[in-house]
């Protein structure tokens, strides 16, 4: 009851912002017109960055992988350090509206933006699948619809929303949904945090001592209960250091290289405000970036704790619950009736999905029915925000970098605009088609976008800005280099393809090219498109003395003001 | 803005992206990573300090780096008449 009302609630909130905001213009349309305050885009920015895999899955994974999970948390944030330094003020102060439209421009050729486009779809539509995934499973768990029918709704909303306002539409729902996703997850941390450590801030409860008497702090219990059970303590890791380090890397540029997130900066109106927006939108992410740890902490510890040599009988009626949907599995191997939760996989006795840890998390912890319903609202808005961001940037590539700059240049605004909306519907609809029929590759894809983006835009963006002699040439192959070294890596190690499919991925473990794990190999990837791109740009001419003052002009900020007014 | 100007302008903003870089570096990489083990025979109430900056610290370091970039980038564009009116 409480769940049809708070997300009825949401839904009607951002319909209702999208029509008092829809686009009049294609200006309005791909970048908001470019009158959005640094904070309201730091916010949107933030909603638009954090997908349902931050919000549902991310809590979860730290919290079975421990110290591993420290990627996840370094990976997504770092990058915001570099698009503030590197990327964001440079391409407000160029001032076009895609990020096709920086590489064709600076790399003076219709090649290179075709490669960019080519980048960012590929990138955008393996994400946007997982999103639309994402709407389907909190729909079907909390409302009692089937996944289909969820993501259909999913589908209607995001169409109303991002075909009739546009990026202006897309920026002020995700304000809205920053603030519904982020009170949603905050609520829950709190009360977890207060019942377990008494602490209520849960950054603080993560390093305080346990609420039960013995006076030991959370972690080295939480060490202690891990060894117990014969995993590695919660606070070691099991990977090596040169792949948490390449994986980090990878997560970070790739972060600063995805289209959708660059593109946000697109929207401020001056060259400071780029800079300034980034540092907001790094704190409104950090808020859940440093509570994740915490609850991964806190729920590992509630769910041994409840779990562990139990009898299987006397199991709450959350167990229970989630057992009907198959994410938590339970198999009496030694017939005892009680539960055994160890690593050793012959004795143990439980699986537990990782995305219930923070859906699970209300009702583990006994809170009230509309905090339950308030975690699925926050689901939805992290899924549907980041959509829409992705369905821009698809539709845009097409309305304006194929169709405008190359196909039909004389195409006038009213047409562009509709051709961006034509392109925005068809992409929800291949989106939507997706999470209904996901191939069985998408939860895998989507982790290896960061590598893409890495290996293809991040090296090219950034050689553009800082070297006034990166030309075509070097440009072109770099990326082309990057990225088919990301997909030949990707599908070798992760789908097993050149050695007779999935089930040889685990022995290729021993023939890892550095060590480096196929998340990781963005970075490696990454490097090979720089150092091709820098080879072979100094056996090539030096790109024209008018790209060489774009690149001088992109580097001061004064004069980005006019062109943007709102 | 001449030559000269623009030149040393932009001299001063790569200097800047050394420090913080290396700052970031540092502060994620370096104590979340590579130094970690070490510094988790330091403690800070129930944290290991390695394992602290890994999960929380490098976080509220980032934040802070980019503020700091954001105040001496603002200075500069004023000091070099570069600013934005």
């Amino acid at each position: 009851m409480w769940t049809y009302i708070i997300v009825g609630l949401t839904f009607a909130l951002y319909i209702g912002i999208a029509i008092w905001s829809r686009a009049g213009s294609t200006k309005e349309f791909y970048v908001a017109g470019g009158g959005v305050s640094p904070l309201a885009n730091g916010m949107a920015t933030a909603a638009d960055w954090m997908s349902a895999a931050s919000f549902i899955s991310m809590a979860g994974l730290i919290s079975f992988m421990g110290y591993d999970g420290s990627v996840y948390l370094m990976g997504w944030t770092g990058g915001y350090v570099l698009l503030a330094l590197l990327l964001a003020p440079y391409l407000r102060k160029f001032g076009k509206y895609t990020v096709p439209d920086f590489i064709g421009d600076r790399y003076y050729s219709n090649t290179a933006r075709t490669v960019a486009v080519i980048c960012a779809l590929i990138v955008s539509f393996t994400y946007v699948a997982g999103q639309m995934r994402g709407v389907g499973v909190v729909f079907s768990r909390f409302l009692e619809v089937s996944i289909n029918t969820g993501v259909i709704i999913g589908m209607f909303i995001v169409l109303f929303y991002a075909v009739l306002g546009g990026m202006k539409g897309i920026t002020y729902t995700q304000v809205a949904q920053y603030i519904v996703l982020i009170f949603a997850y905050m609520v829950p941390a709190f009360f977890i945090s207060i019942a377990l450590t008494g602490n209520f801030i849960p950054q603080l409860g993560f390093g305080s001592t346990v609420n039960d008497g013995s006076g030991m702090y959370l972690l080295d219990k939480l060490d202690g209960l891990n060894q117990e059970l014969g995993f590695s303590a919660y606070t070691d890791g099991t990977k090596s250091m040169i792949d948490v380090f390449a994986i980090t890397f990878a997560l970070m540029v790739g972060t600063a290289g995805l289209p959708h997130v660059i593109v946000r900066f697109f929207t401020v109106p001056k060259v400071k405000d780029a800079r300034t927006s980034a540092g907001y939108a790094l704190i409104f992410i950090a808020i859940l970036y440093t509570t994740a740890p915490a609850i991964a902490a806190f729920a590992r510890t509630n769910m041994i704790n409840t779990v562990s040599n139990k009898e299987y009988a006397t199991m709450p009626e959350w167990f229970k619950k989630w057992e009907a949907t198959k994410l938590i599995k339970f198999e009496d191997k030694n017939a005892d009736g009680k539960i055994q939760y160890v690593k050793d996989k012959d004795a143990n006795e439980l699986t537990v999905d990782n995305d219930i840890m923070v859906l699970a998390n209300p009702e583990i912890a006994g809170l009230p029915a509309w905090v339950v319903a308030l975690v699925a609202a926050g689901g939805l808005a992290a899924a549907l925000s980041t959509a829409a961001g992705l369905l821009l940037v698809i539709s845009t590539a097409i309305s304006r970098d194929l169709i405008k700059m190359q196909l039909n240049p004389n195409i006038s605004e009213k047409n562009e605009l509709l051709w961006a909306r034509i392109a925005a519907a068809a992409a929800v609809i291949v989106a939507g088609y997706f999470g209904i029929n996901p191939p069985g590759f998408v939860a895998a894809v989507v982790a290896l976008a960061f590598g893409l983006a890495a290996a293809s835009f991040f090296p090219a963006i950034i050689m553009g800005i800082f070297s006034k002699r990166m030309n075509m040439q070097g440009a072109v192959s770099g990326m082309v280099v990057g990225i088919t070294l990301m997909i030949f890596y990707m599908l070798k190690f992760k789908f097993g393809i050149f050695d007779g499919g999935k089930d040889a991925v685990a022995g290729l473990q021993k023939s890892w090219w550095f060590g480096v794990s196929p998340e990781g190999f963005g970075t490696i990837a990454m490097l090979a498109n720089f150092i091709v791109a820098i080879i072979v740009s100094r056996f090539t001419p030096p790109p024209p003395a008018s790209v060489q003052e774009i690149v001088e002009n992109i580097r001061i900020p004064r004069g980005a003001g006019g062109a943007h007014a709102h | 803005m001449s030559d000269q100007n623009l030149k040393n302008y932009w001299s001063r903003n790569l200097r800047y992206l050394v420090i913080l870089l290396g700052l970031w570096f540092l502060c994620s990489y370096g104590a979340g990573i590579f130094f970690k083990d070490a510094l988790d025979s330091i403690r800070v109430g129930g944290f290991k300090l390695g394992f602290w900056f890994a999960q929380q610290g490098s976080i509220y370091c980032f934040i802070i780096i980019i503020f700091i970039y954001v105040s001496w980038m603002n200075k500069l564009d004023n000091e070099f008449d570069v600013h934005e009116d």
